[in-house]
């Protein structure tokens, strides 16, 4: 009994880790579709831009491991701020529809881009992150899924009380409001969006290295999946609301983690989606959101 | 302005269908004068890119060595015609279309067994050879009713060989009792290893308790690890690729499972150790096809290093061998012509390639060679044993 | 309007004269296999972009998971042609049948979320459908399905033709007009006593239908068929080229299909570039047309007849 117990028990350890990074992933996506109510389909290929100017910096540049992310997050910032420049502020009163398709199109941009550029060979990330377990009570902890589960806390506080009481935090909810009246009340809603998708994909560069890390391997199309598990993640929660992308991914990485405890294993990736449908249709507004009735 | 849209339509139907004419004619004036073709139908983008283009490498690196000597037939140099199949079995056809469109003399590649067979039908009908670098599903050769497939060759040993080698390395070597499979649920490859690995295994007394599934592409394995970890078997056959080998092995020692891990070919990379961590992966074994430290590899692997800036893989080898299958087909034959190049190929025998001598067998296609079984030390893959057809 | 009028006789020559000529050059073995391999694909990428035009441009929704209702197709008549021997034309029928079937079921409730919603949910659909049949090993799982090559040039072309039909025939009926008014604006719709659930259902159902034709073509020229053949890629670039061509207008995606097939195989010899270009080419349209080449319009031969008769159509 005390094996079963010991093993489900890991496999709850197990769920967590794996949600907490799709909750560290989640918190960019969340927040961008919160303000600019776009469905940043390219947070995910951010992420790997940014997972890969990390191992630059630290395999290349020999860069240690803060400054690399620092890097990293910096460089996200201003591609994001590119891409929105670019792509998204031209199509700001095209459908929604026109956006995402954009979108789409700036993801396999990024994707075949790096590509062409660092080729679709695998590289493995230097050994920044120890790899270190701790074993508790017959149950294994790792160093690295603690480190992502602390920072996944950490910055969803940070962007909580930023959006909530600084002065661009209340621009960016002012804008998300109602941008004409925003711009009447004298709030810079070009660089109010610029700077909702810097900080974005600079969370999404923050995730980018540590997924490297914890994972050890990246290649351009390793955005593709992850990017989806995020959405779902905040889909689950709520997108737009931060604390809840960090439920959604934990909870996503707990069904995730059961379905495989279970033996199905090859069907995981079935059930995230499904669980997505089923929340798009009966709670669209997903588990921490107040439905929004249809304005004519 | 609708006119000039329909216009402009008009124009574009017609440049397509003009440029679809223009190119017929270019195509099927080609393959003579100074150059000798041969198609590459190679995986350069898409889930197994890195098969594609370290295959790529190998070719090119055969055809310059031969072309820096002064070619072939009295001065013809070679040429690698390359079409990306994608790593899409549908893309594999129209890849392999297009190069026997281009008038190639031969194709190496696909390199993964499922798009060999689609490509199969393509060289077939217009008699062509085929040489997969790797494939090594034991059906690609073989046509219906137990006959031979006429154009397909390979330089490379096949899928049961591998799993016996390995149930009978784990029996007699290991003495493992019990076995746990882990099987990659999208690779034909992998499956195929883990079914002859399971029946040699449980054929010699060995159990199997429990067998996990994953898909390609995933990252975190610590799921179906801790499932496995509570039947407790004394080994572990993990057939996949080695940049998921590598994760799967650092997780389960992450979650202290000590027990030694075998697999295939698929293992074979150097960045197995920079993806999983040198010290994880002590007490792992894999069947390989060759050893980059074996006497017939070391001026590869020189050569290979100072031209690409890092080691070749057994897919950069046998590629290498597959083109050199070719340059001697056609060197014997004294003749570009796909029929002759097809009828030296079948009966290939002695061919000293880099990575093991090649006959090739021609009731079957594939050649007798030895496998290789290495274990992982310290960070690098060191030759224990070989094994012998039986 | 007579059904033999000016136009309709000329397109019918057109379509008699290209089917004519292709045969006729083929039989003579004047086509190399490269080029007919792609008319074939340029024929199922047809169907494909014009059936998701229907639900994309024409009836306003938003699916990015047509691939999937392909796969269906694609499995389902290899199943009827391969396992069960069935003939051809079932085999295809089928595929597009189940296909429907399961659009039905699938857009009834999902139809009712809105643009980027509903997109991302028929991205799920063609995700799950695509791990269904690699979970699947009665057809084969990963490793795939071979089916012998039994479509040719005949099947492929007038099944691409009568396809093309019953989408134009759809479109200009009452139920396409209902289907464009909930495009244009679905409120006003439902108080002009449209049941835009209804008509969105149906577009749906038509649209996996015509994919789950143009599945069964592939499954039976293409000699094998696995999951990854039917990937987000796939729905990808279908999309493409119905925004490309216009979205709303069939004959913009039917010009979309054939560019991006032809331009695809061109480009197939610079692998690295192919998707960076499509990709480009997609952002480029959007920003710049967002209406495609030819907007919710159709090109048609209007000019041929009397003004004012045909361009109502």
């Amino acid at each position: 009994m005390g094996h079963v117990l010991r093993e489900g028990l890991q496999q709850v350890v197990n769920g967590l880790s794996m949600g907490s990074v799709y909750a560290l992933i989640a918190l960019g996506y969340t927040m961008v579709y919160g303000i600019v109510k776009l469905i940043n389909f390219a947070h995910g290929d951010v992420m790997m831009i940014g997972a890969y100017v990390g191992w630059l910096a630290t395999s290349r540049l020999h860069m240690s491991f803060v400054p690399a992310l620092l890097l990293a997050m910096a460089s996200c910032a201003l591609l994001g701020v590119i891409i929105e420049r670019i792509a998204y502020k031209p199509l700001r009163n095209a459908t929604r529809v026109a956006a995402l398709i954009t979108a789409i199109g700036v993801s396999l941009f990024l994707e075949y881009g790096n590509m062409l550029v660092a080729s679709a060979q695998v590289r493995s990330y230097p050994p920044v992150l120890p790899s270190v377990s701790y074993k508790v009570g017959g149950v294994y902890l790792q160093y690295g899924a603690i480190v992502i589960f602390a920072t996944t806390i950490i910055l969803m506080i940070l962007l909580t009380l930023t959006v909530r009481y600084t002065k661009i935090g209340k621009a960016m909810r002012a804008a998300s409001f109602d941008k004409d009246a925003a711009l009447m009340m004298g709030v810079n809603v070009n660089s109010t969006i610029s700077a909702t998708f810097a900080i974005g994909s600079a969370l999404a560069a923050a995730a980018g290295v540590l997924y490297g890390a914890y994972y050890n391997t990246i290649d351009p199309l390793m955005g593709i999946i992850p990017g989806l598990k995020a959405f779902i993640a905040a889909v689950l929660g709520g997108i737009g609301i931060i604390p809840g992308a960090v439920v959604g991914g934990l909870v996503l990485g707990l069904t995730e983690s059961a379905v495989s405890a279970l033996g199905a294993s090859t069907w995981r990736d079935a059930v995230a989606f499904l669980i997505l449908i089923l929340v798009l249709i009966l709670k669209p507004s997903g588990l921490f959101g107040k439905n929004v009735r249809e304005k004519v | 302005m609708k006119k000039i849209f329909a216009f402009l339509t008009v124009g574009i139907l017609c440049l397509s269908l003009a440029g679809g004419c223009g190119t017929t004619g270019a195509a099927a004036g080609n393959g003579g004068g100074g150059t000798i073709k041969v198609g590459g139908d190679l995986e350069l983008t898409g889930g197994q890119a890195m098969f594609g283009q370290e295959a790529q490498n190998g070719i090119k690196m055969a055809f310059d060595q031969i072309n820096a000597k002064g070619g072939v037939l009295g001065g013809k140099k070679l040429a690698l015609d390359v079409a990306d199949n994608k790593s899409d079995p549908g893309e594999a056809t129209t890849a392999a279309t297009k190069l026997v469109g281009d008038n190639v003399v031969a194709v190496i590649g696909p390199m993964t067994s499922s798009l060999v067979a689609a490509a199969t039908p393509v060289v077939t009908d217009s008699k062509v050879p085929l040489i997969t670098p790797s494939g090594t599903n034991a059906k690609l050769t073989m046509a219906a009713g137990g006959k031979v497939q006429p154009y397909i060759f390979r330089p490379c040993f096949i899928d049961p060989f591998q799993g016996q080698v390995g149930a009978k390395f784990a029996l007699g070597t290991l003495h493992a009792k019990t076995a746990a499979v882990i099987v990659d649920q999208k690779s034909d490859y992998a499956k195929g290893l883990a079914d002859t690995f399971i029946s040699n295994f449980t054929a010699g007394g060995g159990k199997i308790v429990d067998q996990e599934k994953y898909a390609s592409g995933d990252k975190d394995f610590t799921s179906i690890l801790t499932r496995i970890k509570g039947t407790n078997p004394d080994l572990i056959w993990l057939p996949g690729y080695y940049n998921d080998d590598g994760l799967i092995v650092k997780q389960a020692r992450d979650l202290g499972m000590k027990m030694p891990f075998a697999g295939g070919d698929g293992w074979d990379d150097p960045s197995l150790f920079t993806i999983g961590t040198p010290a994880a992966l002590n007490d792992t074994y894999y069947v390989d096809h060759v050893a980059n430290d074996s006497p017939d590899m070391v001026q590869f692997v020189k050569d290979y290093k100072e031209k690409y800036g890092h080691e070749p893989n057994a897919m950069s080898a046998l590629s290498y061998d597959a083109a050199n299958m070719i340059i001697n087909a056609i060197q014997t034959a004294n003749s570009g012509d796909p029929a002759k190049i097809t009828a030296e190929l079948d009966k290939l025998t002695g061919f000293k390639g880099v990575t093991g001598e090649i006959t090739i067998d021609p009731n079957t296609h594939n050649p007798q060679k030895k496998a290789v079984i290495k274990e992982n030390k310290n960070g690098k893959g060191i030759y224990l044993t070989s094994v012998s057809p039986s | 309007m007579k059904v033999l009028n000016k136009k309709n006789l000329v397109i019918l020559l057109a379509v008699l004269v290209v089917y004519g000529g292709v045969q006729a050059a083929i039989a003579a073995r004047l086509i190399p296999p490269f080029y007919s391999v792609n008319l074939m694909l340029i024929c199922v990428y047809v169907i494909l972009a014009t059936s998701l035009n229907l639900i994309n441009g024409v009836t306003g929704q938003f699916s990015i998971g047509h691939a999937g209702f392909m796969a269906i197709g694609a499995y389902l008549s290899a199943i009827v042609s391969v396992k069960l021997h069935g003939p051809l034309g079932a085999a295809i029928l089928a595929g597009g049948i189940v296909s429907a079937a399961v659009g039905f079921l699938v857009g009834l409730p999902t139809l009712r979320l809105k643009g980027d919603y509903l997109a991302i949910t028929t991205l799920g659909v063609g995700q799950i459908v695509q791990v269904v049949f690699f979970n699947t090993n009665y057809v084969g799982g990963a490793a795939g399905f071979t089916v012998p090559r039994t479509v040719n040039w005949t099947w492929a072309f007038w099944l691409t033709v009568i396809s093309v039909v019953i989408i134009h025939n759809f479109t200009n009926s009452t139920h396409g007009r209902a289907c464009i008014s909930v495009r244009e604006n679905e409120i006003a719709a439902e108080a002009m006593g449209i049941n835009s659930t209804k008509y969105k259902v149906m577009a749906f159902t038509l649209g996996s239908f015509l994919g789950g034709l143009a599945g069964g073509l592939y499954a039976n020229y293409m000699y094998l068929i696995q999951p990854t053949t039917f990937s987000f890629l796939t729905s990808f670039n279908i999309l493409v080229m119905v925004v490309l061509g216009g979205l709303g207008s069939m004959t913009g995606s039917i010009v979309g299909a054939v560019v991006m097939t032809v331009l695809s195989a061109y480009l197939s010899q610079f692998p690295e570039w192919r998707m960076v270009l499509t990709a480009l080419l997609l952002i480029v349209v959007m920003l710049f047309r967002p209406s495609g080449l030819l907007g919710t319009k159709e090109f048609n031969l209007g000019f041929l007849g009397k003004k004012g008769e045909s361009r109502a159509a």
